[in-house]
């Protein structure tokens, strides 16, 4: 463990005012590096993973292009290439490599991006399920009693192996279900790029924005709750 | 600019290389040896290292230190099980083994900084020029306190060290300097006394770690041990003698049973010969290699789930390894090429010496952090998950394993009583649901200000740097004010505590230096007095008696001074002998020639 706080180079009133650098004070008209004084300047705390990889906020991205520019900004700011430099400026490289190695990892997650991309819109935590959607209500009590008998019987047993066949026909049905709800999320996705590239401003964009938000957190949320029983399952008849 | 080396240190052997002219280049001792044996002993000089070291394994064997890099960042607790394998003596102050050598105890880090200090010495002496900076490796299953520990040994050993890397990747990075090749790799470092398995992908330069697995406690010693126990039982059955009661027999089998697993990565079978004690005469016995192998299967088998894990957090499946890179000793093992290969459906890479590729990588990391090497860039992860106690003894996760570091978290923190003026963190690491069946690393205590329950808010980073190393820092987010953090590492050195061994090594090092020259002093004298001797059978014929003589008493003059604890003293004496002898060997030297001259007709002479 450091037992040293890293020397922080009072970057506070900056990160609300990143339009100047920390160490010239002069306008920062760089992206990333003061033009004057050549000195990194840290990433603000406001800037979301979006702007920070340099892309819109869409929920479909070309893959090859984050991963190339994620590549490109950690040659700009890994710590590897700061060990000579002075230990403010190594301070803000380790900041900065943290913030982008988060934001790429969110963002090159199609259900991460998606939550993420919520929270920036709807400006909410996850709203985390803890009872089975409703159209699942019935087959998951079910479930919760099979596996429920199945560990407590023999597995061995007659009893213990078909129990075990149907947990495991439940298990395909439950992938096949979280399959077609990637799929609806993959449509809404699409659905929500179409209406930000067209960019309207009238009350029916907004309500169609509000539906789209709200199907998609709730299939986010049934999603992940399902997910959590199949590995649950998996789990038990490993 | 100064120059920055690379260490590879090893629980059986360590390595330092530089770089030069975009190459990497391991430091060889005056013999041509690049490995350094781990091994430290306590001899009535003074304490010794490397290969000299390894000499007083079975002399001394409860004076002698090796494969000290099990124990780094560990308390006794963690290694009670095998605590019957060693022949020294362990105890535990402050959740820190501790070693006895002596009237003395040493920390881990302690001891591992006296093989740091050896190789520090041999690249100075190479280069001609002194070292202050260090990257080292250690195994990327490592957990916090164990790079901890390693940090805290080159602090001890007068060396900074600018970085802690993974020894998969640093043999990734040697590996793709040579090979340029693009894709995805597998490296499976399989050593003296861990395992892990790195699965990366190379593009342009970047080397991005996808993900790391392991276990930092399984290695080419638990292969010994299998051995040691069935020879140990065989002498008890056939001769009712319990080995394990005599420490200088034991290290023996065990040398014994390194070298036949050695052999038999090459031969089929091989002679195994045990002296028993009290002059009881020998154990022997014949061992081949599938007797071994049917040992060595269920170890070797060990390694095989955490390359599968590693391809599942990976999101890969075997046919998307384009190459596997073999590194480690016992990669040599036939045995555990077929597994590998069976397990990856592919034939291993093994162009590059197993032995010395994690040392050369750590040079060229040294050389990216020294703006030398600027194409290429490591992106690593941290291999276990970090987290922190939350009610009933449940971690909750802050960083997930495999994620690329440096890594943050923040997490934010507020009171649960009136007037309350300090929240107690817990911090673990692991994979584990339960608090009890992970690593605990430290503990600290946040100073709130003392308020209304649920008002103070107290924002807590946790930030895992490039080397997998936690910082902490927090910050009071009504007043803006950071504050200090005084974590308590739960199985780590103390910063006064390093200091002190810092200042110790300081003020021993003088007696180091002097059980260095001595050693060095004998061992010439020894050549000396042997070639000497052999020099005045051969052609003692052909000097003066009274020459004859005189070189007879400088001999027994060097060979009275020979043991004695004065490294001058000896060299003094050779000084003696060598000149009494230099007419004897230029006598020598001119019959040989004249010998080797006749019978050759004089044209080929000229
Ligand atoms: N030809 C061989 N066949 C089998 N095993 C071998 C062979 N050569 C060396 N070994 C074993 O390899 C191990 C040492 O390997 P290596 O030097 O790579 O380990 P290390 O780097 O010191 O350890 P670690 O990386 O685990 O800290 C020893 O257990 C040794 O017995
Ligand atoms: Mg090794």
């Amino acid at each position: 463990m450091d037992q040293h706080t890293p020397e922080s180079p009072r970057t506070r009133g900056l990160q609300m005012a990143r339009s100047m650098c920390w160490h010239c004070q002069s306008a920062v008209t760089g992206e990333y590096f003061c033009e004057r004084c050549v000195k990194v300047q840290p990433v603000s705390k406001e800037t979301d993973y979006f702007t920070c990889l340099g892309f819109p906020r869409r929920l479909t991205l070309d893959q090859k292009k984050l991963e190339a520019k994620f590549y490109e900004l950690s040659r700009t700011f890994h710590p590897d290439f700061y060990q000579t430099k002075s230990s403010a400026e190594q301070t803000i490289s380790l900041g900065n490599a943290a913030v982008l190695n988060t934001a790429y990892r969110t963002l090159r997650d199609p259900i991460q991006r998606a939550e993420y991309l919520l929270c920036l819109e709807a400006g909410s935590v996850k709203n985390i399920r803890t009872s089975p959607p409703a159209d699942l209500f019935e087959e998951i009590l079910e479930l919760q009693d099979t596996l429920e008998a199945y560990r407590s019987s023999d597995r061995d047993s007659q009893k213990g192996r078909e129990l075990r066949v149907a947990l495991e026909t439940e298990q395909r049905a439950l992938d096949q279900r979280k399959q077609e709800m990637e799929a609806q999320l993959q449509r809404l996705f699409t659905e929500w790029d179409q209406l930000q590239d067209r960019g309207e401003a009238t009350s029916q964009a907004r309500a169609e924005r509000d539906r789209l938000l709200k199907q998609m957190r709730d299939l986010l949320s049934n999603r992940t709750y399902v997910t959590s029983i199949v590995n649950d399952l998996a789990a038990t008849i490993a | 600019m100064t120059r920055i080396v690379g260490i590879d240190l090893g629980t059986t052997n360590s390595l330092i290389a530089y770089m030069k002219d975009g190459q990497p280049y391991v430091v060889p001792d005056r013999h041509g040896r690049t490995m350094v044996p781990s091994v430290v002993a306590l001899t009535d000089n003074g304490l010794i290292v490397g290969d000299s070291a390894k000499e007083h394994l079975t002399r001394s064997p409860e004076r002698t230190v090796y494969s000290v890099k099990r124990f780094m960042g560990k308390g006794l607790v963690d290694v009670q099980d095998e605590l019957a394998y060693f022949p020294y003596q362990l105890t535990e102050t402050g959740g820190v083994i501790r070693i006895r050598l002596g009237e003395k105890s040493y920390s881990p880090p302690q001891v591992s900084a006296m093989v740091l200090k050896e190789l520090k010495r041999r690249v100075e002496a190479y280069l001609g020029e002194s070292i202050s900076q260090a990257v080292i490796t250690v195994p990327a299953y490592f957990n916090d306190s164990q790079r901890q520990a390693t940090k805290d040994a080159g602090l001890i050993a007068g060396l900074e060290v600018l970085r802690i890397i993974n020894e998969p990747t640093a043999a990734s990075l040697a590996y793709g300097l040579q090979e340029k090749t693009q894709g995805t790799i597998a490296v499976y470092d399989f050593g003296g006394g861990t395992f892990d398995i790195s699965i990366l992908k190379l593009k342009d330069g970047i080397f991005e770690v996808l993900a790391t697995n392991g276990d930092t406690h399984l290695g080419g010693d638990d292969l010994d041990r299998l051995l040691v126990d069935l020879f140990i039982g065989q002498v008890q059955q056939q001769h009712r003698i319990n080995l394990s009661e005599y420490p200088d027999h034991m290290q023996a089998v065990r040398l014994e049973a390194e070298r036949a697993k050695i052999r038999l990565s090459d031969d089929l079978k091989v002679a195994i010969t045990i002296e028993l004690p009290d002059g009881k005469g020998h154990f022997t016995r014949e061992l081949t290699r599938e007797q071994l192998e049917s040992l060595a299967l269920p170890v070797i088998e060990r390694t095989l789930a955490p390359c599968r894990m590693a391809l599942k957090d990976a999101g890969l499946t075997p046919k998307d390894i384009d190459e596997v890179v073999l590194v480690g000793g016992s990669t040599r093992m036939p045995l555990v090429r077929q597994r590998v290969e069976a397990l990856f459906g592919k034939a291993p890479h093994c162009h590059l010496n197993p032995d010395e590729v994690v040392a050369l990588g750590a040079a060229v990391q040294a050389d990216i952090l020294s703006g030398g090497t600027t194409h290429m860039l490591l992106l690593d992860v941290t291999p276990l998950s970090l987290g922190i106690e939350t009610m009933g003894g449940v971690m909750s996760s802050l960083i997930r394993r495999n994620t690329t570091i440096p890594a943050s978290a923040k997490e934010m923190f507020t009171t649960y009583v009136d007037g309350q003026t300090g929240v107690d963190i817990h911090i673990l690491q692991g994979e584990r649901e339960l608090v009890k069946d992970n690593r605990s690393l430290a503990r600290f205590r946040l100073k709130v200000p003392p308020l209304p329950a649920g008002v103070p808010r107290i924002e807590v980073t946790f930030l895992i740097d490039a080397n997998g190393i936690l910082n902490v820092t927090a910050t009071d987010m009504r007043t803006g004010q950071s504050q200090s953090i005084e974590v308590k590492p739960s199985y780590g050195l103390s910063d006064v505590e390093v200091e002190r061994m810092i200042e110790d090594s300081f003020k021993f090092a003088a007696d180091d230096v002097n059980a260095r020259k001595l050693i060095e002093a004998r061992l010439d004298a020894e050549t000396l007095l042997k070639t000497t001797e052999k020099s005045l059978v051969e052609a003692g014929h052909l000097i003066a008696v009274d020459e004859a003589q005189g070189i007879r008493n400088a001999l027994s003059q060097l060979a009275t001074v020979k043991d004695s604890t004065d490294p001058r003293a000896i060299r003094a004496r050779m000084a003696e002998l060598e000149q009494a002898a230099k007419h004897l060997n230029v006598v020598m030297l001119d019959d040989s020639l004249k010998k080797s001259l006749q019978g050759k007709k004089v044209t080929e002479v000229t």
